[in-house]
């Protein structure tokens, strides 16, 4: 009975989110406040009929209820709890409704903290996001259902895919999708400012946090996913240009972007129509990320299911929010917020618009470059051109050539005054602390044992970001002592780029591996590691028997850590996973995984050594705690409320 | 021209010569970073050209995967039904490689045979890759190899 009831919830919904996008939108035009007033409550009720749905399909897992297609394909009764739990958005059904009920979540976040919004304004914002609701609701029943049974039921499900049986995979689609969702807000407001006809700061204002916040949420999820390719891939790359993970990276991009054109329209009023064109950007690249992943385009774990009309209807979504989005753009951007007379306007080459401007110009032109990379073969193939693909090479060298501009110019930003500045100022503040960054480049060059100039450039280039944002804050300490939340976050997010550099550029240029075939008592040495192989056993888990490697690491003669690889074998599909060993200190990593047995008790053997590997995800770390923390300014609620104040008296 | 229109002016050509610079270093990179996926019928007919790195799309013949005791090295054979190509790979394997399953090797020909510099086989165990079995759909009607979908449980 239970799924039927989950597919009356979902039916349900849809007919809400049907209300909650046409009643206020009529309303708002009309004028008419009874039929805005619908939007709150809708996106509420909203949120407890999806809620109610995914509890229901999460039951049915709980319950291993095989009558239900989806579970039966994706969990067995060997599957352990916890992944009973995670299987739910393990595929492509259960991972559209965590995108819906992600969405209800937004929506009833926004429903309930907008009440100080004119009435206009936050029923146009609600409808928007109903509308988006409603497409993915859709989706739901008409193509991928989740309750649809399975009738006789079978005794046993298929299984989850194993390489999703891992801690990291249960809330890397969560965080992922917070992030990637969360963007439905900014263009939520985009959208309902061109409806309106006007646009102030305040629109802006209110956006920001929200902005900051899907935007760390997207950092996150990026970043686990990466973590997770790394030890469970067992090929110890951290980022490998695949189209899913481009899809993910592209929203990023344009997110960030976003943050910093936000905060130039919110405080100066200029770049209006460009941070409105950027907030529907980075939700339609969300939307586009999904329509690549979903869709099946795309070959990789992540396209669960090659069905054409899923596709199709999600390129058809995804040409009305877009298409009609930026068609409303065309119309009326030209008449939004260019008060010509407006002070604050205007600027000369040495001032922080323009450095933001560069930012927003190389980050736009990353991500576009990083698009065409991603939909080039789809374009080659649809053009006959024949099928290939794209190899990482490309989106490498083009990102760091775009990045390193960025990089040069970030220490600047925070320290440049508004509108016009003294260039010899701020170079005289800077300068110093530049030469200091060359200087420990250098002598990082000549004492790289490998890729000197690379590690020469990486530790010049993240110790420049990292002095250009001590120096701001020990400039702020002491002027007037005062450092908001807002600035802080700021601050929190460039130092999260340095660290950030450190691991990225580090890695790549000291990375060192060796595939050999070792039997039990011989060794390899890497550099001034020497890991010792000493055998395998056997071990068995809850749905899978194991191959189990010990391996002893030394450095420099001294023993440092064992470790245990694995090569499993699940039971239910016979699939292979590796399960890589992994010594991992600040300093660095030392990276084991099993290839194969290659006879007499020898196995093939990947050993890396990745010096300041974590540093990759702590700088992720960082950025993203720098979006909370900015947007945790007391500023962008204080402020709100006095402008709506004002307006009601 | 007044000074907003010479700025103006400036701004425009800086534009247009960002963008023609970008255009240029976009299609050099794409250019060199481009790989085709052929059979092994559709190198032998020439298709390839002299391609210096491309990938080559099959099926792991049955029985055909031979090792060099003790080391790395494996050899073995990809098929589509027409044509066959030796392969060479001098690195772990990775865990999805099984003879009779789908495999995309990236690398370089050398004479009749091809280098390994990757090889991919699919993250899932029961689909090909669609641009291969689209490549392969004719191969398998005429032979013994397994169809379209894909499904080699």
């Amino acid at each position: 009975m239970l799924p039927e009831l989950g597919q009356i919830l979902l039916a349900t919904a849809l007919l809400t989110a049907l209300l909650q996008t046409v009643l206020p939108l009529f309303g708002a035009h009309r004028g008419k406040t009874a039929w805005m007033r619908v939007a709150r409550p809708a996106a509420l009720v909203q949120l407890l009929l999806v809620g109610a749905a995914f509890a229901v399909l999460t039951s049915a897992f709980l319950q291993q209820d095989f009558s239900v297609r989806y579970v039966a394909e994706n969990s067995n009764t060997l599957l352990p709890m916890v992944y009973r739990w995670s299987a739910v958005w393990g595929a492509h059904e259960g991972s559209l409704l965590l995108w819906s009920l992600v969405l209800a979540l937004w929506t009833a976040a926004v429903a309930l903290a907008s009440h100080r919004l004119p009435l206009p304004v936050q029923a146009r914002v609600l409808a928007v996001m109903g509308l988006v609701s409603l497409g993915f609701l859709a989706f739901l029943m008409f193509t991928s259902n989740p309750f649809a049974r399975l009738l006789p039921a079978p005794l046993e499900g298929r299984d989850l895919n194993p390489l999703l049986q891992d801690p990291g995979l249960i809330i890397h689609p969560p965080l992922l999708y917070i992030g990637y969702v969360g963007f439905v807000v900014p263009f939520a407001f985009a959208v309902a400012a061109l409806l309106d006809g006007q646009l102030d700061a305040r629109w802006v204002r209110w956006t920001r946090p929200w902005t900051n916040i899907a935007w760390g949420f997207l950092t996150l999820g990026i970043a686990l996913g990466s973590w997770w390719a790394y030890y469970e891939l067992g090929w110890g790359g951290w980022w490998f240009w695949d189209p899913v993970e481009n899809a993910s990276f592209l929203p990023w991009l344009a997110g960030a972007a976003l943050l910093h054109s936000q905060a130039v329209t919110e405080k100066r009023g200029t770049f209006a129509g460009w941070t409105l064109l950027l907030a529907i950007a980075a939700f339609a690249l969300s939307l586009l990320g999904t329509f690549l992943v979903r869709s099946g385009v795309l070959t990789s774990v992540h396209a669960f299911a090659a069905d054409p009309s899923r596709g199709l209807f999600i390129l058809a979504f995804l040409a009305v929010v877009v298409g009609g989005a930026l068609l409303l753009y065309v119309l009326r951007a030209g008449q939004l917020g260019s008060h010509a007379d407006d002070p604050r306007r205007g600027f000369t080459a040495t001032s922080r618009e323009t450095l933001l401007l560069l930012n927003n110009l190389l980050l736009a032109s990353a991500c576009a470059m990083v698009l065409l990379g991603t939909l080039y073969p789809l374009l080659a193939d649809a053009l006959g051109m024949g099928k290939l693909s794209v190899g990482p090479p490309y989106f490498g060298s083009l990102f760091l050539l775009l990045m390193a501009p960025l990089v040069l110019l970030l220490p600047f930003g925070p320290l440049v005054n508004w509108q016009r500045d003294q260039p010899s100022r701020v170079l005289a503040a800077l300068a110093p602390w530049l030469l200091l960054a060359l200087a420990l480049g250098v002598l990082a060059w000549w004492r790289a044992p490998q890729n000197g100039w690379k590690v020469g450039l990486g530790v010049a280039g993240a110790l420049w970001v990292a002095f250009g944002t001590v120096r701001f804050a020990w400039l702020r300490l002491r002027g007037n002592g005062r450092i908001t939340a807002e600035m802080a976050g700021m601050l929190l997010g460039h130092a999260g780029v340095a660290v950030f550099l450190v691991g990225a550029l580090l890695v790549e240029a000291l990375n060192v591996q060796r595939e050999v075939a070792l039997a039990p008592g011989q060794s390899v040495s890497v550099g001034r590691h020497e890991v010792r192989f000493e055998g395998v056993d056997h071990r068995e888990g809850a749905n899978f028997v194991a191959d189990r490697g010990h391996l002893r690491v030394f450095r420099d003669g001294r023993e440092r850590a064992l470790l245990h690889p694995e090569k499993r074998r699940y039971a239910s599909g016979g699939q292979v996973m590796t399960e890589a060993g992994i010594d991992a200190r600040l300093s660095g990593d030392v990276y084991v995984a099993m290839g194969e047995a290659l006879g007499n008790n020898a196995w093939a053997v990947r050993v890396h050594v990745k010096p300041f590997m974590r540093w990759v995800w702590l700088g992720a770390l960082l950025m993203a705690l720098g979006g909370f923390v900015s947007a945790a300014d007391r500023r962008f609620r204080t402020t709100t409320r006095r402008t709506t104040r004002s307006k009601q008296e | 021209m007044n000074p907003q229109r010479r700025r103006r002016l400036l701004w425009v050509l800086l534009a247009l010569g960002a963008s023609a610079l970008a255009t240029a270093l976009v299609a050099v990179a794409l250019q060199r970073n481009v790989a085709y996926l052929y059979t092994p019928s559709e190198v032998f007919a020439g298709e390839a050209g002299n391609a210096d790195r491309f990938r080559l799309g099959g099926m792991v013949e049955a029985g055909s995967l031979q090792r060099e005791s003790g080391s790395l090295v494996a050899w073995f054979t990809v098929t589509d039904g027409d044509a066959t190509m030796r392969v060479r790979s001098d690195q772990i394997l990775p865990d999805l490689f099984r003879e009779g399953q789908a495999v995309v090797v990236t690398g370089r020909r050398q004479g009749r045979e091809f280098i390994a510099e990757e090889v991919l086989a699919r993250h899932d165990e029961t689909y090909m890759p669609a641009e291969l079995a689209e490549k392969m759909g004719k191969a398998h009607v005429k032979h013994d190899v397994p169809p379209a979908a894909g499904r080699v449980d």
